[in-house]
């Protein structure tokens, strides 16, 4: 598969083919769609930095917003959360996890 | 060269550590859809037969069983198992599927297979239920077939839409039985079910049927002439692959005697089961009326809260228990539970002879039990202990 390029002037948002559910303090990601995951029985938790993204992913705010959001809660520099920003959400869409929504 | 950041982890649902904080109000929820069944099983503890206008017109509506979901979600409930009687009777099958589905939860379906259509196939494909789709197979021909199901076509059935969920690419995993019309064709299913896509390893089979879960006598009579001699069950589960190479560790886990504490499961804990009409128990099999909550009339939480905990805390006094069970290093091995007690003889902490006999003979079986001895013996136990360091060392 191609890796897609992700351009900070999209918005994105959780695919109506997984369910994220909290549970006890875990974010779990369930597929409820044929072809995510390798095995028919997979779910995904997120790391630390994926769940502030995660949490900011509301299919209205594009990429660049939630960065500059996210610079403001948090010292890291602003280009090492762009880097990981970009880096989430293209291996989130290479999963499945999440669709682009709206951009330019 | 540096690896890149992995952000989201993948982890298989079985036997996954998911909870690192802490565990989930409640973990597993059963839920029998409907006590019909397009099958008249011989063993079967519970089915009621298919065209029972009285007991559909009792099953939970999408409704309610949608509101109980939701609460179980709620609570944490990752994984929901459909089973019955047959589930996929139930014309709503979809809707009840869906709902759970989109909850996140996990569907573990307990069929047949003989009521599938090119719908249900379709939609086991769009939206897969997560852990595979468990078919209970009742023999190897339409003869076999009809002396457990006691219908006449329910072979080609089954077949039929086991075929159907295959060629949909829906994963499922095939069960047999040790029932007398069926036991001699073990093998034949065996290699069968190996050249299945998907399988991994030998299928199960059940080899120690329970009795009636209502304590229908005439029904628990049935089942009674259908249980293999001890000798014979405990060979069988012997010959389960890996049993006799990992029996040592898991006695060195669960070798203490229970003493007067009733439950050692997880039932009514982390996991209840809801019966066809609306009362939760903490268990499949233990429908006894104290352990009985209407959750139509209530909610989960306050069963698991209440009622369940204070029967999880039960001990007892009673001297048979006491003296056997209560003493008896092979209980982690025994099927004897409060379920199997209320469903054999009425109460919660009877002996029950028929696994206890399994048991033992399963325990000389793979060689921790000398001949004659008893498991609640302090020879039995210092036995089962020496091979037990032998074989670790």
């Amino acid at each position: 598969m191609m890796e897609p390029k992700i351009d900070m002037n999209d918005v994105y948002a959780p695919s109506e083919d997984i369910v994220a559910r909290e549970i006890e303090g875990e974010l779990i990601i369930v597929p409820i769609a044929s072809g995510i995951g390798d095995l028919e029985d997979e779910l995904y938790t997120l790391n630390p930095t994926g769940r502030l993204i995660w949490a900011k992913l509301d299919g209205k705010k594009d990429l660049r917003t939630i960065a500059a959001v996210m610079a403001a809660e948090h010292e890291s520099s602003p280009g090492e959360i762009e880097e990981d920003v970009i880096g989430f959400v293209k291996e989130l869409l290479i999963r499945r996890i999440v669709v682009r929504t709206g951009g330019k | 060269m540096a690896q890149p950041k992995e952000y989201a982890r993948r982890t298989a649902a079985a036997g996954s550590v998911l909870w690192t904080h802490g565990q989930p109000r409640l973990a597993r929820l059963e839920i029998e859809l409907t006590e019909r069944c397009n099958n008249s099983c011989i063993h079967c503890y519970i089915n009621r037969p298919a065209d029972d206008v009285a007991a559909r017109a009792r099953e939970l509506s999408v409704a309610v069983l949608g509101r109980i979901l939701a609460e179980a979600a709620e609570l944490g409930c990752l994984t929901v198992r459909f089973t019955g009687g047959e589930p996929l009777l139930r014309p709503d099958f979809e809707e009840i599927y869906l709902i759970a589905r989109k909850l996140g939860m996990r569907v573990a379906l307990f069929t047949n297979a003989a009521l599938v259509t090119p719908a249900i196939a379709g939609l086991l494909k769009r939206v897969p239920p997560g852990p595979k789709v468990e078919v209970s197979v009742y023999g190897m021909s339409e003869a076999s077939s009809r002396k457990v199901t006691g219908i006449k076509g329910a072979f080609e059935a089954s077949r039929r839409g086991l075929r159907l969920l295959l060629e949909s690419a829906v994963p499922v995993v095939v069960k047999g039985t040790m029932l007398p019309p069926v036991k001699a064709e073990q093998e034949e299913l065996a290699a069968w079910a190996g050249t299945l896509p998907g399988a991994e390893g030998r299928p199960s089979f059940s080899v120690l049927f329970d009795l009636h879960c209502r304590r229908d006598p005439k029904k628990s009579r049935e089942i009674l002439r259908l249980r293999l001699p001890p000798g014979e069950a405990a060979r069988i589960l012997a010959d389960n692959a890996g049993f006799k190479e990992e029996i040592p560790d898991f006695l060195a886990s669960f070798s203490e005697a229970p003493g007067p504490g009733l439950f050692s499961c997880g039932a009514g804990l982390k996991s209840a089961c809801l019966d066809a009409y609306g009362t939760l128990y903490p268990c499949m099999l233990l429908r006894s009326p104290e352990a009985a909550y209407d959750v139509r009339r209530g909610t989960l939480r306050a069963a698991l809260d209440g009622p369940f905990r204070l029967l999880r805390e039960r001990t007892t006094a009673r001297p048979e228990y006491l003296d056997r069970c209560g003493r008896c290093f092979l209980k982690g091995l025994c099927e004897q539970c409060p379920a199997r007690s209320w469903i054999e003889c009425g109460d919660l902490d009877s002996p029950v002879e028929y696994f206890c006999e399994v048991t033992h003979a399963l325990a000389r079986e793979v060689g921790i039990l000398d001949p004659g001895k008893k498991s609640w013996e302090s020879g039995g136990v210092g036995k089962a202990r020496r091979t037990h360091r032998k074989r670790r060392s």
